[in-house]
């Protein structure tokens, strides 16, 4: 069995693993996260208006986190 | 445009990811948000509204429209020492389209930005999948961007420039209050990339100021990379706690650092207060230059402050208050929220030229900014 084919079944076997993960954080566990201050973006037209402030005055872009957004442009 | 260069063009996808849901298997909810921005710092003023609609269409689709506008005035650095001060608008328009199809969500969005002399749009594709009894999302998007750069006084003058983005994002709830995620972006353009108004500074001993100016010229191609990771605490009391680090490189030789910590805290029912700070800081590209020997010394050459060495902090301030229930309409919630920005840029290599003194010896450029967002939101 060549290298490629075991990395193939390693990874099968993972996802295979993966799909019997138990939930650690029960659904009764999280009523943290249903709590609006923990909203990762809480207000998306406040959160673009910034993040587009950001870019327009620096070199970096992308990767902004929340939305996963970013742009394609320059 | 002028000095601005096509940074306003950033909003474009940025506002389209607004349009998108933060995380899968739940569709966004039925809002509608009125905003008032303003920004003031470095000579330029720019204000304007934002309108933004959400509708559910049944249990699976979701429609999202979103109009912004920017009014500008500039009398920046730029400006002031190699043109004129300016006025000019931007419209944008994004329209976006959400399915949820069991635990995956498909979302499109198409927004078109236009200004006299700069015209972009972009198109954009995302998928998040949730697992293991939706305790993490894994999502993935491609955007594609078309814009269009002319120029004032010249008719003559047509670029394009042509840009793709990737994008993969992973979410995790690790404890019942902790929540953490991973981003990673790759953005690339080709075309016309620098500013057909900005010009370069080098030293001419046969003028009186002792510099001289000569048009930009940036390589034709730009290739960046960023990855960032965040997180959110929930605390015992009931407030939040959270935090950001993104790394930036691109092939232009700029690499960047974002830091940002934050606190949300609520007070009774109806109001929640915020506080942010923020660190950046970030390395030139390897054709910027305050000042240049000589004319034409290398392929490319650049004096845009955008791609300099400088940091920034940012203070950030805001207050949420839910308006008590009103009886018409059929508005489940609605809020009034107020946030202010206060930022200080310093440069390390980008020189005050109207302070005067000898070339290349004038005081380092500094400056900062307010900035203000006003806005109502309606649930339904």
């Amino acid at each position: 069995m060549n290298a490629a084919r075991r990395a193939v079944l390693l990874v099968l076997a993972a996802l295979a693993g993966c799909s019997s993960v138990e939930p650690w954080v029960k659904p009764y566990e999280r009523q943290n996260f249903a709590d609006v201050i923990m909203a990762a973006e809480r207000d998306p037209v406040s959160t673009a208006y910034i993040d587009h402030v950001y870019e327009a005055r620096e070199g970096a872009r992308g990767a902004l986190g929340g939305h996963g957004g970013g742009c394609g442009c320059n | 445009m002028r000095a601005r260069t096509n940074s306003f063009v950033l909003l474009a996808a940025v506002i389209a990811a607004a349009v998108h849901p933060a995380l899968a298997a739940v569709l966004p909810d039925d809002r509608a948000d009125a905003l008032y921005h303003r920004y003031e710092g470095g000579g330029v003023t720019v204000d304007g509204p934002s309108l933004l609609v959400r509708k559910k269409l049944g249990e699976k689709y979701s429609v999202a429209a979103n109009y912004y506008m920017d009014f500008v005035s500039s009398a920046s650095i730029d400006v002031v020492t190699q043109a004129s001060p300016y006025r000019e608008q931007r419209r944008q328009a994004s329209l976006g389209f959400d399915m949820l199809n069991g635990r995956t969500q498909y979302s499109v969005a198409y927004t078109n930005s236009d200004e006299n002399d700069y015209t972009a749009n972009t198109a954009s594709l995302d998928v998040s999948q949730s697992l293991f009894g939706d305790l993490t999302t894994l999502s993935f998007g491609f955007s594609r961007a078309w814009d269009d750069v002319s120029k004032r006084g010249d008719p003559g003058f047509h670029e394009t420039v042509d840009r793709w983005s990737y994008r993969l994002g992973a979410s995790q709830i690790l404890t019942p209050r902790l929540t953490m995620g991973l981003s990673l972006e790759t953005i690339s353009d080709q075309g016309y990339l620098n500013n057909p108004y900005r010009s370069a500074r080098y030293l001419d001993p046969d003028v009186a100021a002792g510099y001289a100016w000569e048009p930009e010229v940036y390589p034709s191609t730009r290739t960046s990379t960023a990855v960032s990771l965040d997180g959110r605490y929930f605390v015992w009391y009931r407030a939040a706690v959270h935090g950001m680090y993104r790394y930036f490189t691109d092939t232009w030789g700029v690499g960047a650092n974002t830091v940002r910590v934050g606190y949300t805290h609520p007070l009774g029912d109806r109001w929640i207060l915020e506080a942010a700070y923020r660190w950046y800081d970030q390395s030139a590209a390897d054709f910027y230059s305050d000042l240049f020997p000589r004319e034409d010394s290398q392929n490319f050459v650049g004096r845009d402050k955008e791609l300099s060495t400088f940091q920034s902090q940012m203070v950030t301030f805001g207050a949420t208050w839910q308006l008590p229930p009103l009886r018409w309409g059929g508005l489940e919630r609605t809020t009034v929220n107020l946030f202010y920005d206060h930022a200080l840029y310093d440069y390390a290599d980008f020189r005050d030229i109207p302070k005067g003194g000898a070339p290349g010896t004038e005081p380092l450029y500094h400056f900062s900014a307010d900035v203000l967002r006003l806005f109502f939101s309606a649930w339904f």
